[in-house]
C-alpha cells in the first residue's frame, strides 16, 4: 500500500521548511529511520528520517522548495503491516484544518505571542481586486498606490469565527499611510543606505521589498540587474562553466554565503569611500629570513608561509599607524579606535568567501601568530569556523598571491578602515645595489576608508608594511 | 580532562580502569556481570534518544530534549538509588526515568502533547519532567524535609543542568537544605550549553564550588564516567541517609546534540568542541573497558543489541499507538477533589463542544494538531 509522508512541525510551532536536499530517489529501498531528505526550518537544518521502510514511489517536493507544514513530500509504497501510520499521513490530518474552522497555531513558552493568521503584519486589502478573495475582503476597492501592482497571493486565510475580531475591513480610515512591505532587517539596510524605502519597488511576494530590491536601487536600479546575474552564474562556473554541456545559462537562486557576502561588499563599498595604493616590493630578504625560520628549531612542525611574516609586518606597522585599526560608527558619529588588533584573514572555503578573525593577534609571537592562522585557514575550509571568530574584525588581510595574481581592489570588510592584498611572490629582474638582479617580488594593494585614513596614514602603514617586507631587520628602527 | 586534578575519573576515555583509593570502596562490588549491564542501560538509553529524536522529526512528538552524550551521568547515578529514593528531575533525565522503571510509552506522552504529565510519580518514585528551569530543586529539598519529618532513611535526588545553578529557585532550595540538613543530594548535569550560553560565561568558578557558598559539599565527577558517576552519588547518599545532609554533584558532561530538536547548535557552537568531545564517549570507554576485559562477546554485544532494538520498537508502538485524549480530560487532574469552580468551567467548555452540533468537534480539535 502506498502512505504519505506529510512535512511535520520540526521546531515549536513553525509553518513551513525548505527541502534543501533529497537523500534518496524513487525507487529506492529505505529502512525506517533512514535519512532521506535535509529540511531547513527557520530555527535549524535538520535531517529527516523516514518514518517507514519500504521503496520511494514519489518525491512531491524539489530542492529549494519551501514547504507548508502538513503538505504531503514523499510517497511510500509499504508492505501492509510495515511501519505504523505516522499521524500526518492519516488522511484526516492537515487537509481538515486547512478546509474551514479557525486555525489554531501552536504557540509555546518562549516562542513570542501567537502569530497573525497571515504570519504578516496586519494590513488592509490592497489596490487592486483580487482574482480570489473572500468576499469581505475583496469588496472593497482602496485608492491607487504607487506600488508596482503585483498581484497579492491568495493566502487560505480563515474566516475567524470569533465575531469580536472580525471587525469589517471599510471601518479603517481610507486615506492611511501605509508603510512599504519589508522586513526589519531590510528596513535597517535601507536606513544604513539612506534609502527611502517608498521610492523602491518591491520584487518579492506581495510586492515586498528585498533586500536586493534595496541594494538594486542604490546600485543604479536597472543597471545593476546584469551585474546580479553575472555574479550568479560566475559562482557556478565551477559546476557547469563554458564549454559544459546543457543550457546556455545557469541560473542559481542567490542565497547563503553569496548573499551575505553581496550584501557585506555593497554595503561596504557604498557606504565606505575606498581608495587603493600600491607598492611592489623586493621581498628576497624576507623569503631568506623565512627559509632561516623553517629550518630553526624552534619552529619546527609549525607552518610558516609568507601569509605570516606579512601578518606579522602589518601588525608591527599598525603600532605606528594606528588609525588603519578603527571604525566609522555612523550611527553614533563616532570613531572607535581599537587598541587591540583582531585581524581578519580572508578565507576561500567550500561555502564561499569568509573571513574568520584572530582576537587580540597583536599580542601574539610569530610563534603564536603561525599557529592561530593555521587553526583559523583549516577551521574555516572545514567550515567549522565558531560565529564569534566571524565577527570583531579590526582589519583584514587577502592573500590574493595563492591563485597567482599580483593585485587588486580589496574591498574592505564592513566596519573595518584597512584591508591589505598581498600578491604572489614572483621572480622578476630588479633593481638590485645599482645591478638588474632576479629578485623575490611582491606586489601590496591596501584599501582605506577614506573618511578615517588620510592618503598620508595610508601610505606612511604601507610603506612600513613594504619596509619590513624589504628589509625585516627594520623592524628594529619601529619597536 | 586529565589537567582537571578534582575530577574524580575510574574509567579513562581510553577505557582503562584507573583506581582512585577514596571512591573505589563504593563500587567493589560492581563485577564484570554488572559492568555488561551497565553498558546495556548506556546503550539502551541512547538508542531510546535517537528513537525519540526520529519521532520528533517525523511529526509524532512535538519535542524532545535529547540527552545524548550525558547517559552516563544518567545511568551512573540512578542506577545507585534505592527504590524508597525519590527523584525530581529536568526534562532531559529520561534516562534517569528508564533506570527508574518508568514505562516507555509514558516516557513520550508528555513529548506528544496527549497528556500534561506522563506518569503516576508514586509508582516509580520519581516526579514527572520539570520544564521550569531548577524548579524541582526546591520541591526536592522539600520532600527531603519531609523524609526527616517522618524519620526515614530515604533521600530526595534532584537534577537540573549548569544553567539552573545561576537560577533563584535552585540556590533557595540550597540554602533550605543546608539550614535544615535535609538529605536531598543535588545532581547537577553540567553539559556545558545553557541553550546557547556556554558555562564558563554563566560561572568564573566550577559549578560545583558554587555550592561551598551555601556550605554544603560537593564533589566534581567525570560525568561520562558511570562507574565515577556511580561512585560519587553512593558517597552524597549514604552521607544524606546518615542524617550528614546534602551534597551537590558536579558531574562534568557536554550535550552532544541540540538544546532541544528546536534547536540548532551549530549557531552558536564550535565543532571543534564537539569533536574533543566525542572523545570522550560515555559508551565508548564501558564497551572499551569491556574489551580490555574480554568481556565483550559476541553474545553480550547482540544482547544488548537486541535489547536495545527491542526498546526502540516498543517507545515507537507505544508513542505512535497513543489515543488522543477527550477534550474534557483536561479537566481530570486538575484537583483531587470536586472543585465547584472548575465544575462550572467543564460544564461550559461540554456546552461549548456540544454547540458543534456533533462529536466532530472533537476531531477537527485533533486535525489542527
Amino acid at each position: 500500500m502506498i502512505k504519505e509522508f506529510r512535512l511535520p512541525d520540526l521546531g515549536e510551532g513553525l509553518t513551513e521548511s525548505e527541502i534543501l536536499s533529497w537523500k534518496v530517489a524513487v525507487g529506492d529501498t529505505v529502512t525506517l529511520n533512514q535519512v532521506i531528505a535535509e529540511v531547513e526550518t527557520a530555527k535549524a537544518v535538520v535531517e529527516l528520517p523516514s518514518p517507514f521502510a519500504g521503496v520511494i514511489t514519489a518525491l512531491h517536493e524539489e530542492p529549494g522548495s519551501i514547504v507548508e507544514v502538513g503538505k504531503p513530500i514523499v510517497s511510500f509504497e509499504v508492505a501492509d503491516d510495515g511501519g505504523a501510520s505516522p499521524s500526518g499521513a492519516a488522511p484526516a490530518g492537515a487537509a481538515t484544518a486547512a478546509a474551514g474552522t479557525a486555525k489554531r497555531e501552536p504557540n509555546l513558552v518562549g516562542y513570542g505571542a501567537v502569530v497573525e493568521s497571515s504570519g504578516r503584519p496586519a494590513r488592509r486589502a490592497r489596490n487592486f481586486i483580487t482574482p480570489v478573495v473572500e468576499p469581505v475582503r475583496g469588496s472593497v476597492v482602496e485608492p491607487v498606490m504607487t506600488e508596482t501592482p503585483v498581484v497579492e497571493p491568495v493566502e487560505t486565510e480563515p474566516v475567524e469565527t470569533l465575531p469580536v475580531e472580525s471587525l469589517p475591513v471599510g471601518t479603517r480610515p481610507a486615506d492611511t499611510v501605509e508603510r512599504p512591505r519589508s522586513t526589519p532587517p531590510v528596513r535597517k539596510l535601507a536606513k544604513d543606505l539612506g534609502v527611502e524605502l517608498a521610492a523602491v519597488a518591491g520584487t518579492g511576494a506581495g510586492g515586498l521589498i528585498t533586500r536586493e530590491d534595496v541594494q538594486n536601487f542604490v546600485g543604479g536600479g536597472e543597471l545593476s540587474a546584469p551585474v546580479r546575474h553575472l555574479s550568479a552564474v560566475s559562482d557556478s562556473v565551477s559546476a557547469a562553466g563554458l564549454g559544459a554541456q546543457g543550457g546556455r545559462e545557469v541560473r542559481t537562486p542567490i542565497k547563503g554565503v553569496r548573499k551575505f557576502t553581496a550584501a557585506a561588499m555593497v554595503a561596504s563599498a557604498f557606504t565606505a569611500p575606498h581608495a587603493t595604493e600600491f607598492l611592489t616590493v623586493d621581498v628576497t630578504p624576507t623569503m631568506d629570513l623565512l627559509a632561516k625560520l623553517k629550518a630553526s628549531r624552534a619552529f619546527s612542525g609549525y607552518k610558516l608561509t609568507p601569509l605570516t611574516l606579512v601578518a606579522k609586518a602589518v601588525l608591527i606597522a599598525l603600532r605606528r599607524n594606528p588609525s588603519l585599526n578603527s571604525r566609522w560608527e555612523e550611527a553614533s558619529q563616532e570613531i572607535v579606535q581599537f587598541n587591540y588588533v583582531n585581524l581578519g584573514i580572508a578565507a576561500a572555503t567550500p561555502r564561499g568567501l569568509t573571513v574568520p578573525n584572530i582576537k587580540d593577534a597583536d599580542t601574539l609571537s610569530l610563534l603564536e601568530l603561525s599557529e592561530a592562522l593555521t587553526g583559523l585557514t583549516e577551521t574555516a575550509r572545514a567550515g567549522k569556523t565558531a560565529p564569534a571568530d566571524l565577527s570583531g574584525g579590526t582589519i583584514s588581510i587577502t592573500n590574493i598571491g595563492v591563485f597567482g595574481i599580483d593585485a587588486g581592489t580589496p574591498i574592505l570588510n564592513p566596519g573595518e578602515a584597512g584591508i591589505l592584498a598581498m600578491g604572489a611572490v614572483r621572480k622578476m629582474p630588479w633593481e638590485f645595489q645599482g645591478e638588474v638582479a632576479l629578485r623575490q617580488v611582491m606586489t601590496l594593494s591596501l584599501s582605506f576608508d577614506h573618511r578615517l585614513v588620510d592618503g598620508e596614514q595610508g601610505s606612511r602603514f604601507l610603506a612600513d608594511v613594504g619596509a619590513i617586507l624589504a628589509e625585516p631587520g627594520m623592524v628594529l628602527t619601529m619597536v | 580532562m586529565s589537567t582537571d586534578r578534582n575530577l574524580i575519573q575510574l574509567i579513562t576515555p581510553a577505557g582503562e580502569r584507573i583506581s582512585h583509593p577514596e571512591f573505589d570502596p563504593w563500587v567493589k562490588d560492581i563485577g564484570d556481570e554488572q559492568l555488561c549491564s551497565l553498558y546495556e542501560d548506556l546503550t539502551v538509553i541512547r538508542r531510546i534518544d535517537v528513537e525519540a529524536t526520529a519521532l520528533q522529526r517525523q511529526g509524532e512528538l512535538g519535542l524532545w530534549p535529547p540527552l545524548l552524550g550525558q547517559e552516563a551521568a544518567q545511568v551512573g547515578s540512578g542506577r545507585a538509588l534505592r527504590e524508597d529514593d525519590f527523584v525530581f528531575a529536568s526534562y532531559r533525565e529520561n534516562g534517569v526515568a528508564y533506570c527508574r522503571g518508568v514505562d516507555l510509552t509514558d516516557i513520550t506522552r508528555v513529548w506528544r502533547g496527549t497528556a500534561s504529565s506522563g506518569w503516576d510519580p508514586y509508582t516509580v518514585n520519581m516526579a514527572t519532567p520539570q520544564i521550569i528551569i531548577g524548579a524541582q530543586t526546591l520541591h526536592a529539598t522539600g520532600y527531603a524535609m519531609g523524609i526527616q519529618n517522618d524519620g526515614a532513611d530515604s533521600v530526595a535526588v534532584t537534577y537540573f543542568g549548569d544553567g539552573a545553578t545561576s537560577e533563584g529557585d535552585v540556590n533557595e532550595a540550597m540554602v533550605f537544605a543546608a539550614s535544615f540538613q535535609a538529605p536531598v543530594v543535588f545532581f547537577c548535569s553540567n553539559n556545558h550549553w545553557a541553550i546557547s550560553e556556554p558555562v564558563r560565561l554563566q560561572s568564573h568558578i566550577q559549578i560545583a564550588d558554587r555550592a561551598t557558598g551555601f556550605g554544603i559539599p560537593s564533589l566534581r565527577v567525570d560525568g561520562n564516567d558511570v562507574l565515577a558517576v556511580m561512585a560519587a552519588t553512593r558517597v552524597a547518599l549514604d552521607r544524606a541517609r546518615h542524617g550528614g545532609g546534602p551534597t551537590f554533584i558536579e558531574a562534568v558532561t557536554y550535550r552532544m546534540g541540540p538544546h532541544t530538536t528546536a534547536d540548532d547548535p551549530t549557531r552558536y557552537r564550535d565543532a571543534n568542541e564537539l569533536e574533543d568531545w566525542a572523545a570522550k564517549d560515555p559508551i565508548q570507554r564501558v564497551k572499551a573497558l569491556l574489551e580490555r576485559k574480554g568481556l565483550l562477546t559476541g553474545q553480550v554485544q547482540q544482547h544488548v543489541h537486541d535489547k536495545a532494538e527491542a526498546v526502540a520498537r516498543e517507545i515507537r508502538s507505544g508513542c505512535i499507538g497513543m489515543p488522543d485524549p477527550e477534550p474534557m480530560d483536561i479537566f481530570k487532574h486538575v484537583y483531587s477533589a470536586p472543585n465547584s469552580w472548575l465544575d462550572r468551567q467543564q460544564d461550559h467548555y461540554a456546552r461549548y463542544l456540544a454547540s458543534f452540533g456533533d462529536p466532530a468537534g472533537a476531531t477537527s480539535e485533533e486535525g489542527a494538531r
